[in-house]
């Protein structure tokens, strides 16, 4: 059978190309292909380190306050600062606001029609002619939602501006908290908006997604991939920096073990990149562009754990932290994150009882003339890293790793399929000409190809 | 029908008092049911985007982004949200674009990415062919009968055209010949684009600057409209963002920053950065990042008449003075050379045209001054061995001609 291509696969963040080879009514084989490069990997070089926060959110407009507390976390290392208390509990809020609101969206915007049939106009029509399965009551209900949950999106990015100043890209994420003050007003106002969306997160989105499972059952067993998952945990506490979602490791749905980031490395084999080495060790990685590479077939890298192609995001976080852990396929990955939402609902909750209003939420800071950091945390797909190194106030070397790269990576050097090529094999399906049941597992992964570009690395200049 | 004037108010006014839809939408929805006007197609096109602008669209309150849909235009093609992929979605746009050619409206999100002849970013495939951002653009936009740009990127660049700027990333005006409506920000808030939209439909074009910015959204400085703006001229000063005080000296733009930010905010008209203790990064100016980096650095010092000010006297010396001398120092910042390394040799605004009048060079000149002030960093890092291209010889001339005492374009 022939290879079928989709390009561009809508109801994603950017351009993705999938190739896939179906045979007898099954996908055997499959190639991702992501189609932007825009090479931020020079441009912070010689930069402000300071400004780290706000220039990397600008690469994701998706998530971007996770590129800015990743950032702020990286320059707290180098600088040696640590934020306030109360500027730590802010920016939890801010990154949980942007997280309920990804979340909706992904369901609502994304995903949603590829289940449920759409209204008759533009952008929903032309649709597909597969296997719509609800009837016509439940269809409708769950398009009235969508208009809610529009609505609650909108509110998650307004609570994230109460803070954030703005949303997307907030500005007011600083190493050593947040520029907002936590006056009893601002609290009030997050407070409000977040009991709403917890409330509707509890009875609606959840409800939603079990309907959409119940009626989808065999998407429980479709789209399962490798079973190996990684987290860098997020939300740390104020001082003790614990965080309350915990970082770890699962190779092949087994125990949860600790995780060493010097165990990471990238490999370009099948990547649009020269380099005379295929392999490096993170954070010592070049990013130097070649089309014409034969080969190849992504402007991403395969990013590996100890040779391994590991899955990030909610069902990763689930697995960890023991709040879900029914198995691994299409389905799972959607209800993982629903539940995920109103977890994080309820925490952010009890973030706010604990601030105590009108504490400084952020403090003076003189970044000394030199340094390296680290900073690492999940974001709303996975695992996410920035590297930082300065010299003379001016960046010298940055690296970032996001999660689309961990989960639509291409092979690696040994020819591994990346893990949602992987979870692809063994899809049923139907009609070769529409082959939305290759959307629907490529979906469940919330792709996100603006941040996944590549990774970004700002060469050796002495500054 | 609502008059073009009241409308101009509506989107000029405190949005908390008025809102466009309560006003606009019941009118337009009536236009449209008795044939007066018609909903435009639209292909939303996604270049070299961080989708951060379809983001900020989907957080507009008056109208909501639903309403957008059902109200306002046909949105016939964006990849955030064709329910149809791969080979059926492309004939959905290719079909657009032969059969309402010289209707539909090309709305791009993102830089031209035009490095390796486009080849950094291909958007779909056609006959078995990968098409290229660049090629769909100059394609598609001769048949358009608007083309709008929203956020910096697909305006001027943005963030992907930062220096040394890789991927060859360019604005949407300098690559097609089509004019080209801007409506910058990083993102562009969602009013100046449902406002935008609104104007096209019933009125056609807006009145736009000399960057191809509505003047109802663009046409006054961030430092005109702020609420901390007194405290700049009784001088009070935060040390530190967060802090109370003008930002001017922790970095604000805000004095070369031409957006309405201070009176529309954002989300639900809720916060904007300043009010939440951070200075303005200057996202919606032709420039940016490079002409605002480092943020958290203050505009250089000020050359004026009466010698050098520093920032330390600047809140005195302000009230005196006024903002002009901003402006006067930035045009010897400018002849002087001292412009930022990022800003010559990354995100730089397209040239427009000479001017034609005493009257039109003012105005540019009043542009420039704003324009051309965000791309001074700070003097003392600056080491001119290593500028590395002079500024266009047009645009330092014109800027020395004005200014060459006793000649008649002399204010």
């Amino acid at each position: 059978m022939a290879v079928q291509t989709i390009f561009p696969v809508t109801r994603i963040h950017e351009p993705l190309r999938a190739d896939v080879e179906v045979q007898d009514g099954k996908i055997v084989d499959a190639w991702l292909g992501a189609h932007l490069f825009r090479g931020f990997e020079t441009m912070l070089t010689g930069r402000d380190p300071r400004d780290a926060a706000l220039f990397t959110q600008r690469i994701c407009g998706i998530c971007s306050s996770a590129h800015a507390v990743v950032a702020s976390m990286a320059q707290q290392q180098a600088f040696g600062v640590i934020p306030t208390p109360t500027g730590q509990q802010l920016i939890n809020l801010i990154f949980a606001a942007d997280i309920i609101q990804n979340h909706l969206r992904h369901f609502y915007v994304l995903v949603l029609y590829d289940y449920v049939k759409g209204p008759n106009m533009s952008p929903y029509i032309p649709r597909p002619q597969a296997d719509f399965r609800l009837p016509p009551k439940v269809n409708d209900e769950i398009l009235q939602h969508a208009k809610e949950a529009a609505l609650q999106a909108l509110r998650a990015h307004e609570a994230m501006a109460v803070f954030g100043a703005k949303a997307p890209m907030q500005q007011t994420i600083m190493p050593t908290g947040v520029t907002e003050q936590a006056s009893v007003e601002r609290l009030m106002a997050y407070s409000s908006i977040l009991q709403e969306l917890t409330e509707w997160v509890e009875t609606i989105f959840i409800n939603d997604v079990m309907i959409i499972a119940d009626y989808y059952k065999d998407y429980y067993s479709i789209g399962a991939g490798y079973g190996n998952f990684m987290s860098y945990g997020m939300f740390p506490a104020p001082v003790t920096g614990e965080r309350a979602l915990k970082p770890g490791l699962i190779v092949n749905q087994g125990q949860v073990e600790s995780l060493d980031v010097n165990h990471i490395a990238e490999e370009i084999r099948y990547s649009w990149y020269k380099d005379e080495q295929e392999r490096r060790v993170l954070p010592d990685g070049r990013t130097i562009p070649n089309r014409d590479k034969s080969d190849a077939y992504s402007w991403i890298k395969a990013p590996r754990y100890q040779a391994l192609p590991v899955e990030g995001g909610p069902l990763a976080r689930g697995f960890i932290n023991g709040d879900y852990r029914r198995g691994v396929s299409v389905m799972d990955r959607l209800v993982a994150r629903a539940k995920e939402t109103l977890k994080i609902c309820r925490l952010a909750q009890g973030w706010i009882n604990e601030i105590v209003p009108n504490t400084p939420s952020c403090q003076q800071f003189t970044p000394p003339d030199a340094g390296t950091g680290i900073g690492l945390t999940d974001a709303m797909r996975g695992a996410l890293g920035h590297w930082m190194e300065y010299r003379h106030n001016k960046v010298t070397h940055y690296q970032i790793v996001t999660p689309t790269t961990w989960n639509f990576s291409p092979r690696d050097n040994q020819g591994i399929r990346g893990p949602v090529e992987q979870a692809l094999i063994g899809t049923p399906v139907a009609d070769v000409t529409n082959l939305i049941e290759a959307g629907r597992v490529i979906r469940s992964f919330d792709p996100c190809f603006t941040c996944a570009v590549h990774m970004l690395e700002m060469g050796n200049v002495h500054g | 029908m609502l008059t073009r004037r009241e409308f101009l108010k509506l989107c000029t006014a405190t949005v908390l008092s008025v809102s466009l839809t309560d006003q606009v939408i019941p009118i337009m929805r009536q236009a449209f049911a008795e044939g007066r006007l018609t909903k435009p197609p639209v292909i939303w096109l996604e270049l070299g985007s961080c989708t951060g602008n379809s983001i900020s669209l989907a957080n507009a309150v008056n109208p909501t982004f639903h309403q957008v849909l059902t109200d306002l235009v046909d949105m016939r093609y964006s990849w955030l949200h064709n329910v149809e992929q791969g080979q059926a979605v492309v004939q959905t746009l290719l079909d657009t674009v032969e059969k309402e050619a010289g209707k539909f409206w090309l709305v791009i999100e993102g830089s031209v990415m035009t490095a390796d002849n486009g080849r950094y970013n291909h958007v779909f495939m056609r006959d078995n062919q990968m098409v290229t951002g660049m090629a769909a653009l100059q394609e598609i936009a001769p048949k358009a009968k608007h083309i709008i740009a929203v956020g910096t990127c697909a305006c001027f660049g943005g963030p992907a055209a930062a220096y040394p700027n890789p991927g060859g990333a360019k604005g949407v005006w300098e690559v097609i010949k089509q004019p080209v409506i801007n409506i910058p920000g990083c993102p562009a808030n969602p009013d100046w684009m449902t406002g935008t939209f609104s104007h096209l439909i019933m009125y056609g074009l807006p009145e736009l600057d000399n960057y191809n910015r509505p003047k109802l959204f663009f046409g006054q400085t961030i430092h005109d409209l702020c609420q901390r703006r007194q405290q700049f001229e009784d001088g009070i000063f935060a040390s530190f963002p967060g802090e109370s005080g003008c930002l001017y000296r922790v970095g604000c733009k805000g004095p070369i920053t031409q957006a309405d930010c201070p009176k529309r905010q954002w989300n639900h008209y809720v916060n904007w950065p300043v009010r939440a203790g951070a200075p303005c990064i200057g996202c919606a100016s032709p420039g940016f990042p490079d002409s605002s980096m480092p943020f958290y650095n203050h505009l250089p010092s000020v050359q004026t008449p009466l010698g050098a000010l520093n920032v330390k006297k600047f809140g005195a010396a302000a009230a005196g003075l006024g903002v002009a001398a901003v402006g006067a120092h930035l045009i010897t910042g400018v002849v002087a050379k001292r412009v930022g390394k990022h800003w010559l040799d990354g995100t730089k605004p397209h040239e427009s045209d000479p001017p034609e009048n005493i009257e039109q060079l003012k105005q540019e000149l009043d542009d420039l001054i704003r324009q051309q002030n965000a791309l001074i960093s700070e003097s003392k890092s600056l080491e001119r061995s290593q500028v590395k291209r002079k500024l266009p010889r047009t645009l330092r001339q014109k800027v020395v001609d004005f200014f060459r005492p006793g000649q008649k374009h002399r204010r």
